[in-house]
């Protein structure tokens, strides 16, 4: 097989699997909406924790904030947004077509601007702290974020805030959300591809193995450190629009800042597949919605338990993932050529020896 | 808000009130905080699961509450029970991490902190519970100040609990292969040291102080499988104010978080005190990592 | 001769301890410059001030005319003041093509400058500067994977890659083969005269120094102790008592 045909079959074949899943199983529609965004946390979780060496907790915060603001539009077009906090039930949140389409795009062009302009303020503070101290810091921030939400009366504060309805005239919200999420998955996937083979891709890792060193050859790191996080933020804020009026009703804790759940699931699978590559975090994301979601309801209660187990069989156990170990095991898959193939090198190597 | 402090300018009593409160709770932060600097500083560790062993120290004392023993006897006997989850975790989990880089052991631990909650949640249920203890309440100047005896207990408690550790790790033998290890782990081990032994003893060492300090929250607040990681990050938050071993440090910081909170829970109302714990975290983080680049150095 | 680099005065004390008081040397432009002394003289405490590694407690470093005490690492290294480390430093997970690219000049470097690929002619310039030190062969090794000399050499590569001005050596041969040295003396000196970089080097082995540099600079317990040419330096009774521990 030539090495052209390789990636087409590939390509090929995820996008048959993405247009023809969600019709061939039309009632796990919403599982695979799930699956697409899992795979999209994973790739901006990866972005930071595997290309540059710092492990956010906090990434969650863009995803909610993401969600409220797209909701928050969408309600300020065609709603008065001051009955929000009686209506949930009895207010009626029915749209024509295109005026939902045109508030859900609207809602998440606003809302990514928002996590980027975010991101932006708090990457240039909390980006100077490196190894534990970040890792804590975001941890402390999506909690905090999450927590201010709850606070806050526009938004609903603790007991949430409801999204439109899908408009019956549009069909099937799952294949719509199904395959919404897909493209959200293809863009952020080449986004990643190319921008990892740009000056940016190198400097970033060049900040992963010694930021030191980055900064004694007169790297702009903060700058770097920055724009990475603002751009997993960007495909974060698009994510938590989409899920957002996916699932149709916001709340602070569980749905739209989920430190515990969604935001520790990011670091999970990006590891589970092998951070730092670029098929790993698709690949690991893929395979733990599929366990998950398949093996969950035979827990009967102790999932969550078992959630921590795999956390920590994984960093124990398994701590390159699966495409670190086949790149460890298998180095010429992954077009890693250590010594010179070249004949007329190896005649110099001959001369020399 | 303003309001609030309108009112403690114009009753400066209620400040005295706040400020005794303080200083009685956190000296339990401060417990807390003790035991994460000692694994810290031995064992190059972050231990986010600290929370939930206060947490489960805290369902020691409601567990002895319900069977009909005085809970206030559960800042004993959950130490005990604590220093036996701790080093069996170590010897299952955190063994295998210890000499790994540090992102891999915050989250093994991380990963302990979720277990631990969600077996709590099955265990013992999602529902608020506490240990009543019956204990009364000193009134001063017309009731305007109150002490409640329980915290004024626990406050004693944790100061006799954290004099028993600096003595154990001064005087003995443990104690000072605990030291040695911590100021150079290679070289203890060459000298004779098992550092295995001494790493199981600490964590063991620091669970056993979680639990204690878990069986006071119980008697003076409540305890819920979920609310774990505020004792975390309150703990890291004193540690990385006082520095690791630095003890005098450790308890100035952590009533200086019991006074900070208090006032700030009076003054936004309790709702925020979450908020309020972990954004302050944020900012102290942030702030001392400004501060240093000023100086050319970052926090390390 | 104009200086480059103007150390004037400059102390600096870790707690009580005097790392360096008020030690002044200039590094003429377009020359090797040397520094000696003995372990704990203080010699890579001066350095990291110079890079701005850290604060200093008085005096004034400046860099070109232009005052850069208060400046921080990456600003300086973006004036085209670089250096290499005394405990060797590569990025060691990426191959040895990789950490040369990543190490160009980010003296010019706009914004949206980081979203574009590498040139070839870039991919040239690391290929022949991989070849300069003779590294060509082992270019496609992840760098972590080089023997600490050949890491050595990478890492002086990386620091010609990014065309600095005047390039601060800390030990360039501590560590490495010793009949690699002369080899490595060789294209110290064609750095110097081919690529036009001055350079500013600690060295320990007073065979290489004597060699290498046209003037020396010798501190002793974070003293300057003696300034000349290698053949001053070498007759010096005060060098001689330092190194023998008379002091």
């Amino acid at each position: 097989m030539s090495s052209n045909t390789k990636p087409v079959l590939l390509y090929g074949g995820i996008l048959l699997i993405g247009i023809f899943l969600p019709l061939a199983l039309p009632a796990f529609q919403t599982q695979i909406s799930v699956m697409w965004m899992m795979v999209t946390f994973a790739l901006t979780w990866d972005i930071l924790g595997g290309r540059m060496g710092y492990n956010s907790f906090g990434n969650i915060v863009f995803f909610g904030v993401g969600m409220y603001a797209a909701a928050s539009v969408q309600h300020e077009l065609y709603f008065d947004i001051g009955q929000f906090e009686v209506i949930s039930d009895q207010f009626n949140l029915q749209l024509t077509p295109d005026k939902y389409l045109f508030g859900l795009g609207l809602g998440m062009i606003i809302g990514a601007v928002i996590c980027v302009a975010l991101a932006w303020v708090l990457g240039s503070g909390i980006l100077r702290l490196r190894g534990h101290y970040f890792a804590i810091c975001t941890l402390g921030l999506g909690v905090a974020v999450g927590e201010l939400a709850g606070t806050i009366d526009y938004i609903g504060a603790g007991s949430g805030m409801a999204a439109p309805v899908f408009p019956s005239a549009m069909g099937s919200a799952g294949l719509f959300y199904s395959y919404f999420f897909f493209i959200l998955v293809v863009a952020s996937f080449f986004s990643l591809k190319w921008l990892y083979s740009t000056r940016f891709g190198l400097a970033i890792n060049a900040i992963r193995d010694d930021e030191d060193k980055a900064e004694a050859m007169g790297v702009h790191t903060l700058r770097h450190k920055t724009v990475a996080w603002t751009i997993s933020a960007f495909f974060l804020g698009i994510t938590g629009g989409l899920f957002g009026n996916m699932t149709g009703f916001i709340e602070p804790l569980e749905v739209a800042f989920p430190t515990i759940t969604f935001g520790i699931f990011m670091v999970a699978m990006a590891l589970l597949g092998g951070k730092g590559t670029l098929w790993g975090p698709v690949l690991g994301a893929i395979l733990f919605h599929i366990i998950k979601e398949t093996t969950w309801t035979y827990f009967l209660g102790w999932q969550w338990i078992a959630l921590g187990v795999i956390i920590i069989v994984n960093v124990v156990f398994f701590q390159q993932g699966i495409m670190g170990y086949l790149e460890d095991k298998y180095p010429h898959w992954f077009g890693v050529e250590v010594e010179e193939s070249n004949a007329i090198d190896d005649q110099a190597k001959e001369a020399t020896q | 808000m303003w309001d609030n402090i309108l009112v403690l300018v114009h009753a400066p009593i209620f400040n005295v009130q706040l400020l005794i409160d303080g200083i009685l709770v956190g000296s339990i932060f401060a417990l807390a905080a003790y035991g994460m600097a000692l694994v810290w500083g031995v064992m190059d560790i972050i231990n986010i699961a600290q929370g939930e062993f206060v947490v489960l120290g805290g369902y020691v004392a409601v567990m002895m509450a319900q069977s009909g023993i005085h809970p206030f006897f559960a800042i004993f006997v959950a130490p005990v029970v604590l220093y036996g989850v701790g080093w069996a975790f170590y010897q299952t989990i955190i063994k295998r991490v210890v000499d790994k880089d540090l992102f891999t052991s915050l989250l093994a631990t991380f990963g302990i902190s979720i277990l631990v909650q969600q077996l709590m949640n099955q265990i013992f249920g999602a529902d608020i519970r506490r240990a009543p203890h019956g204990f009364g309440t000193w009134g001063f100047f017309d009731n305007l100040v109150t002490i409640e005896q329980v915290k004024l207990l626990a406050a004693l408690a944790a100061l006799a609990l954290g004099g028993v550790m600096v003595l154990f790790l001064k005087k003995s033998r443990l104690g000072q292969a605990i030291r040695a290890t911590a100021q150079n782990a290679r070289a203890a081990r060459i000298m004779g040291i098992d550092t295995d032994k001494v790493y199981a003893a600490t964590y063991g060492l620091n669970a056993a102080i979680c639990g204690a300090a878990g069986a006071m929250v119980a008697m003076i607040w409540v305890v819920e499988p979920y609310i774990g990681l505020v004792y975390t990050i309150r703990a890291f938050m004193i540690a990385i104010i006082a520095g690791l071993g630095n003890l005098s440090g450790v308890v100035l910081a952590g009533l200086g978080l019991g006074v900070a909170e208090n006032f700030a829970g009076f003054i936004m109302g309790a709702e925020y005190q979450i908020a309020f714990v972990f954004s302050l975290l944020v900012v102290i983080l942030v702030g001392r990592s400004i501060l240093l680049g000023r100086k050319r150095e970052y926090l390390k | 001769m104009t200086n480059i680099i103007e150390v004037e005065g400059v102390s600096k004390s870790y707690g009580g301890v005097v790392a360096n008081h008020k030690v002044s040397m200039e590094v003429p432009v377009g020359r090797i410059t040397g520094l000696i002394g003995p372990n704990g003289s203080g010699k890579t405490t001066l350095f990291n001030s110079v890079v701005g590694y850290q604060p200093i407690d008085e005096g004034s470093i400046k860099f070109k005319g232009q005052e850069i005490s208060k400046m921080n690492v990456q600003q300086i290294a973006r004036l085209g003041l670089l250096r290499t480390f005394q405990q060797t430093r590569i990025y060691g997970n990426m191959n040895g093509v990789q950490n040369m690219l990543i190490s160009v000049s980010h003296r010019n470097a706009a914004f949206l400058d980081m979203f574009k690929p590498y040139p070839a002619e870039m991919k040239d310039k690391a290929e022949h500067l991989l070849e300069f030190v003779g590294l060509y062969q082992k270019r496609k090794l992840s760098a972590g994977d080089l023997s600490f000399g050949q890491q050595k050499l990478l890492e002086f590569a990386m620091a010609l890659m990014n065309d600095p001005e005047v390039l601060l050596l800390d030990e360039p041969t501590a560590g490495i083969n010793p009949t690699l040295i002369n080899g490595l003396l060789d294209r110290l000196h064609r750095a110097n005269t081919e690529f036009g970089i001055t350079l500013f080097v600690i060295e320990h082995n007073m065979r290489v120094v004597m060699n290498l540099a046209d003037n020396i600079y010798c501190l002793a317990h974070g003293e300057l102790l003696a300034h000349g040419t290698p053949d001053e330096i070498q007759n010096d009774q005060r060098v001689i008592d330092a190194y023998l521990g008379a002091h």
